[in-house]
């Protein structure tokens, strides 16, 4: 098992370095010079121009750069917005919060629903349950998100004016950010309007954002169900006497839930491409708005320190899942 | 004496016809491939001709609507059935050239990663990683922020981003095949890599591809959505979907077909392909779905 | 009165239009401490009929019969929870893959403590410490070697024989007055195959448990059964006492099957295999299911079904069964020949 750790845990350096090397290379890829695009500055005076370039320590040779380059990330300075002014990684810090309480909120609604429709699904093989739970879940994965997020605008906001259009609170709260969790602070606030205004501007985006990795989960789960099913271990448990409900549970869900949470973990990186869609929709202040209006407005360091670091979630919640698989099953874990 | 056995595409649409909701999905990209190549005949206007006295005007059937506009027109005038007729046309186009062109480069680096192994392969596979390691939508708008704006560079992003799982479909089937004993057979009778490669161990792998590549086209319609929804992909006034949604929010509450729309032409032709691809994965290999 | 009496059972998957019959109105019986084989090919029907007996028949197999009794009581008129006490209790079963019949993700103790906890005495289904420690006899029972270790083990961890003895724990767990053993040694290594079927006779005889060995290896049941029942095509052919059954079979299968042993066949150049296939779905015989493949075929054999008949406990469903000496009886020189096939024209 520890071997297991150490290699999978290794794995992620040159992946890492990898994704650096890509960021770095942002910079210069991007067409015009790369001294305006990083200081935000246009038709500088040539003086000032060989000021900054220096400053830049772009007369370097390339792999100096990326060295230098390599040396600030690692030491946490990614740049500052050229925008705000705010470095990179302290506003991604402050925005971060926000996309995650979504994205936990998401992948909840996803699992909790998603997985008891894929166990249905399963045992009520081709009955209308099963094809009502396919159906459902191709719809789901086929619609895209955007105009998912506009429906149910459409429909829950705008036509039965249940739930707010947009943000993550009421404007007239003002809740002290000691966690970033909106949820959190406003319980440690002791605000309890507060905290129901929190609630129900998370339903939409969390329905929207939600959707797709539901579908996969459902899917992912009825035919790992179904596989498990027809296992032999699965009928001789049934010739022990357990009863239907045991062996579903404690047998078949067990070993059918080995894959179904590699899809999971995996659904993180869908949910950050979805955040961005849908944190621009419904006007959600996370990192999915920040990148879309750094890339809009040719915020460079924002779009690259931006990639980088959501490269590095995508990259460690892998290797999370990969070490909880290791968990999981017990070929891995007792080898 | 029995008859001959039915030849492998009978059996391969035999499989396929089983599957009514496959049957169901070819029969939706049929009529999209009718309605993209005829669009022109089809669209009763252009679809960039803007009615300035019809700006908004709601569909056929409600009230203010007329039929000259079945589907009522967009916030300048343009008629919607027209745009979403021609912005078929733009969608299988996008899902063509990006699913080639990633195909193309796929396969040939799946190919070499998967035979020349060593070197080659841990750096064409580590390359993939990290591509994979960025979410897609992401990986897109780093491509397009590099490239520019503009429906072609969309495309180039998105061959970009379904990249890594043809190389690692098309590795991982070379590799499984080029153990097997017809393959060491060619290499004993002496053919050349390139010809081991091309002609023997690439038809054997075509099965997953196909697949891949017909859920891929899903993929890229969609994403080519997201883009223009979000300004960086085919830019005004082009009829692509996603970026006929793009100015919608506003209009969610005047003028609700403006939003539906156009995400329900999105939503049927991803639908269809999926259903597509679905049934093809049930038919190349059945002892998936049994 | 048997311990197991069967009727009529018929199992079959498949539309109505066409039906694939896995078990054609079998009878079958066994008493109280009697070893029973029942033999036959792949696609015999044996394994189903075991599952048919467990009730484990699932859609779209349709599974009916006239009489189905276990200890006195009509298994298809239990409710569900009756027929599950019985199940892993006083009627069990193992299969034939030990290393996949065992969950993967649990140990040993654990599998085993589900049974003790369903069909145990008082004190274990209360008790983890009493499972435990039955679980231990249980193991050392079948000959587990270094039991309290093997209890911690993970089915991955362990050997084909050590899971098929494990198995046989499990079974043991409740007592059972019928064990039903699916082809209980084919997946073994051939050393350790003596070695449980060793044990399994061992332990029929010491608490006078019913065994039913289902096998297609008809040397398996021939040092071990009391009595046979051969199976082909879902139909039970031929029924009776070891060692009369093999010394002088009735059926013309039986006596193939036997002459395609490999130690019936010594000194020849090629085994003597029985020519043709099966029957599948599509082209089952209207009459004798044997008779597209039998030597002795006659006109009689396709029109009109034999019936499972004979005297002194030997049964065969043929309407020439051999004599003693191998040659088929009742009036076999004399019956009509099979019709010719219409000629097919001048060549």
């Amino acid at each position: 098992m520890l071997s297991f750790i150490l290699r999978r845990a290794a794995l992620i350096i040159p992946t890492f370095l990898g994704v650096t090397l890509i960021a770095f290379a942002l910079i210069h890829l991007i067409p015009g010079d790369p001294v305006e695009n990083l200081s935000g500055e246009r038709g500088m005076d040539p003086a000032r121009r060989t000021r900054l370039l220096h400053e830049f320590g772009l007369d370097q040779p390339l792999t100096t750069q990326y060295g230098h380059y390599l040396a600030q990330v690692l030491r946490g300075d990614l740049g500052s917005s050229l925008t705000t002014h705010e470095p990179v990684l302290a506003e991604f810090g402050t925005l971060f919060p926000a996309t995650v309480e979504l994205a936990c909120f998401a992948l909840l609604f996803a699992v909790a629903l998603g997985l008891p429709a894929g166990i249905l699904a399963a045992l009520r093989r081709n009955t209308v349950a099963d094809y009502a739970v396919m159906g459902v879940s191709l719809t789901g994965y086929s619609m895209p998100i955007f105009w998912w997020a506009l429906l149910l605008i459409l429909l829950f906001s705008v036509q039965l004016g249940w739930t707010p259009v947009s943000g993550r609170i009421a404007v007239e709260y003002d809740v002290p950010a000691v966690t970033g969790f909106m949820l959190a602070d406003t319980v440690i606030a002791r605000d309890w309007g507060a905290l129901r205004s929190a609630l129900s501007h998370l339903i939409l985006p969390t329905i929207a954002l939600g959707t797709i990795p539901l579908a996969v989960i459902a899917r992912m789960t009825r035919s790992a169900m179904l596989e498990v099913l027809r296992e032999d271990y699965v009928r001789a448990a049934r010739a022990k006497g357990l009863t239907f409900g045991r062996v579903v549970v404690v047998h078949a869900l067990r070993n059918a839930l080995i894959p179904v949470i590699t899809v999971i973990g995996l659904q993180v990186g869908l949910l950050l491409s979805g955040a961005i869609l849908t944190e621009t929709i419904f006007s959600w202040p996370g990192i999915g708005n920040w990148l879309v209006h750094g890339v809009q407005s040719r915020d460079y360091p924002v779009v690259q320190g931006g990639i980088l670091l959501v490269a590095l979630i995508v990259i460690s919640v892998n290797l999370i899942v990969d070490l909880l698989y290791g968990v999981v099953n017990p070929r891995i874990r007792h080898g | 004496m029995s008859a001959a056995p039915p030849g492998p595409w009978r059996e391969l649409w035999r499989s396929y016809a089983q599957s009514r909701g496959a049957l169901l999905g070819l029969a939706l990209v049929i009529a999209l491939i009718v309605v993209a190549i005829l669009a022109d005949a089809i669209a009763p206007h252009p679809p960039n001709e803007q009615y300035r006295d019809f700006t908004l005007a709601p569909p056929a059937w409600s009230a203010g609507g007329s039929s000259q506009f079945l589907l009522g027109t967009d916030p300048v005038g343009r008629d919607m059935l027209s745009r979403l007729i021609h912005g078929t046309r733009l969608s299988l186009a996008i899902g063509s050239i990006s699913v080639s062109i990633s195909l193309a480069l796929g396969i040939a680096l799946g190919l070499l990663a998967g035979y020349a192994r060593g070197l080659t392969e841990t750096v064409i596979m580590r390359l993939m990683d990290v591509m994979l390691s960025l979410p897609s939508l992401l990986l897109a708008i780093a491509v397009v922020a590099i490239l520019g704006p503009g429906l072609a560079n969309a495309m180039y992003a998105i061959a970009v981003v379904l990249l890594p799982h043809y190389v690692r479909l098309t590795r991982a089937a070379v590799i499984a095949e080029a153990k097997r004993d017809y393959v060491t057979s060619s290499r004993i009778a002496g053919a050349g890599p390139l010809r081991l490669m091309v002609m023997t161990i690439l038809p054997n792998c075509l099965a997953p591809l196909i697949v891949q590549a017909t859920l891929g086209f899903s993929n890229a319609i969609l994403d080519a959505a997201a883009l223009g929804f979000l300004g960086l992909g085919a830019q005004p006034p082009t009829p692509e979907w996603g970026s006929m949604l793009a100015s919608a929010l506003e209009f969610i509450q005047r003028a609700p077909w403006v939003v539906t729309f156009p995400g329900l032409a999105i939503l049927i032709t991803v639908l269809a392909f999926n259903l597509m691809g679905d049934g093809l994965r049930d038919a190349l290999d059945p002892k998936l779905k049994q | 009165m048997a311990l197991l009496e069967i009727r009529g059972l018929t199992v079959s998957f498949g539309t109505s239009r066409t039906p694939l019959i896995a078990v054609d109105h079998l009878d079958f019986a066994i008493d109280a401490g009697e070893i029973v084989g029942l033999v036959g090919e792949s696609g015999s029907g044996k394994s189903v009929t075991a599952l048919a007996v467990l009730g484990l028949v699932d859609f779209p197999g349709k599974v009916t019969c006239t009489q189905l009794t276990f200890d006195g009581r009509e298994l298809p008129a239990l409710s569900a929870a009756g027929r599950r006490a019985m199940l892993g209790g006083k009627l069990a079963m193992i299969f034939q893959d030990p290393l996949a019949s065992l969950d993967p993700c649990y140990t040993v103790e654990y599998q085993l403590g589900e049974a003790l906890r369903l069909h145990g005495g008082t004190a274990e289904r209360r008790s983890a410490k009493a499972r435990r420690a039955r679980a231990l006899e249980l193991l050392r029972q079948v000959e587990i070697p270094d039991a309290p270790a093997r209890l911690r083990a993970y089915p991955h961890q362990l050997s084909g024989g050590m899971a098929q003895r494990v198995m046989i724990a499990i079974a043991l767990a409740g007592q059972p007055r019928l064990l039903i053993a699916d082809e209980p040694t084919t997946a073994l290594d051939v050393t350790v195959q003596a070695q449980v079927l060793d044990l399994l006779v061992r332990l029929a005889e010491e608490r006078g448990m019913a065994l039913v060995l289902i096998t297609h290896d008809l040397a398996v049941v021939a040092e071990t059964a009391h009595r046979v029942v051969v199976m082909y095509a879902g139909q039970a052919v031929e029924s009776g006492p070891l060692p009369a059954l093999f010394d002088a079979p009735r059926h013309p299968y039986t006596k193939a099957l036997l002459e395609a042993l490999p130690e019936h066949n010594r000194g020849r150049a090629r085994l003597q295999a029985i020519p043709g296939v099966v029957p599948g779905a599509r082209d089952r015989p209207p009459a004798c299911l044997l008779a597209p493949r039998c030597p002795f075929a006659r006109a009689r054999c396709t029109v009109e079904a034999p019936p499972f008949t004979g005297a002194e406990g030997r049964r065969a469903r043929c309407h020439f069964p051999l004599d003693a000496s191998g040659r088929p009886g009742n009036d076999w020189a004399t019956a009509a020949p099979l019709p010719v096939p219409a000629a097919e024209g001048v060549r």
